[in-house]
């Protein structure tokens, strides 16, 4: 029997290769979205800044900025599902891996917004669920939401062109 | 008809350019008037979606298509006081070739008492090549009291 793996190292790689993925994207560096992580399930956070700001009197979120948010946490936690197996089974190695080395990302063929409310000038959170990840494509819905989970501001779904696998 | 603009669109015209997203993406408004618009966008390295291709993020489209629609609408004849996106879609064709500036078309085509449709195509400078992505949308329309 050998002994569990000491939980620093399981953090490190981990959080590693989510740093590596959300770090190779720029554009969601420009819109201040990062990433939280809960054992495998990652929930996108937009930090408020003037810049995203569509209307400037009602004060709201440019509903750009809303759908590029879900766009980016729907990419993302997409690429998460596909790492995810390699970078546990060990087939990836963290340390080597940055944003040059990653596996390509999929590539989106269409996103469809659902506007539900008016996004407020404070910070958003989106959560995508894969529905469906084939060989080459993926279908993918994601939530948005501020002050309360049941309160969606956005919702949206995806397909996207999966990169294409070695072997 | 005249070639002037007239001040609805010139007012439709200062909104978008001061709207703060729309300057943090260096958006420049080519023209807007009677529910169509033309937005462009230059390439910016803060936009890219994958450093080793420089391809422009699909959600910086997003943005540009989402504005161009909502300029389209608000220059719309009926001349509505407000309005806010409700739904948006986004067909990508192609990637956009990077360095390029990326052009938006948004034609509101149909408006009824509180929603307007709209259809926007985007073109990099390759406009031969068709356009890098193309959209559908609805927009609410605050038209002031109701009747």
């Amino acid at each position: 029997m050998t002994a569990p793996e000491p939980v620093q190292r399981i953090k490190q790689r981990r959080d590693g290769a989510l740093r590596a993925l959300v770090g190779g994207v720029p554009y969601a560096g420009f819109l201040g979205i990062a990433f939280d992580r809960r054992g495998d399930e990652l929930t996108g956070v937009l930090n408020f800044d003037p810049k995203l700001i569509g209307n400037p009197i009602l004060p709201a979120l440019h509903g750009g900025v809303t759908a590029a948010f879900l766009e980016v946490t729907a990419i993302v936690t997409l690429s998460w599902s596909m790492l995810w197996d390699d970078l546990e089974s060990g087939r990836i190695d963290v340390d080597a891996l940055t944003p040059e080395t990653l596996p390509r990302l999929p590539k989106t063929i269409d996103f469809a917004v659902d506007y539900l409310r008016t996004g407020l000038p404070r910070d958003a959170y989106a959560r995508a669920r894969v529905n469906r990840s084939g060989r080459r494509y993926a279908s993918v819905h994601v939530e948005g939401w501020q002050d309360n989970r049941d309160r969606l501001f956005a919702q949206a779904t995806g397909h996207f062109l999966m990169p294409p696998r070695d072997g | 008809m005249t070639d002037e603009p007239s001040p609805r669109a010139r007012a439709a015209h200062q909104f978008i350019a001061a709207l703060p997203h729309c300057r943090a993406l260096s958006m420049s408004v080519e023209s807007v008037r009677d529910g169509e618009a033309v937005i462009s966008m230059p390439w910016s390295e803060n936009l890219v979606g994958d450093p080793r291709t420089g391809v422009i993020h699909g959600g910086a489209v997003s943005a540009l298509m989402d504005t161009s629609g909502g300029a389209a609408v608000l220059s719309h004849p009926t001349a509505p006081l407000n309005t806010a996106t409700m739904d948006l879609r986004i067909d990508y064709m192609r990637a956009a070739t990077p360095h390029q500036t990326i052009t938006a078309r948004a034609v509101c085509h149909h408006v009824t008492r509180s929603v307007a449709f709209v259809r926007a195509e985007a073109f990099d400078e390759d406009v031969e090549k068709g356009p890098v992505a193309v959209a559908n949308g609805a927009f609410a329309l605050d038209r002031g009291k109701r009747p």
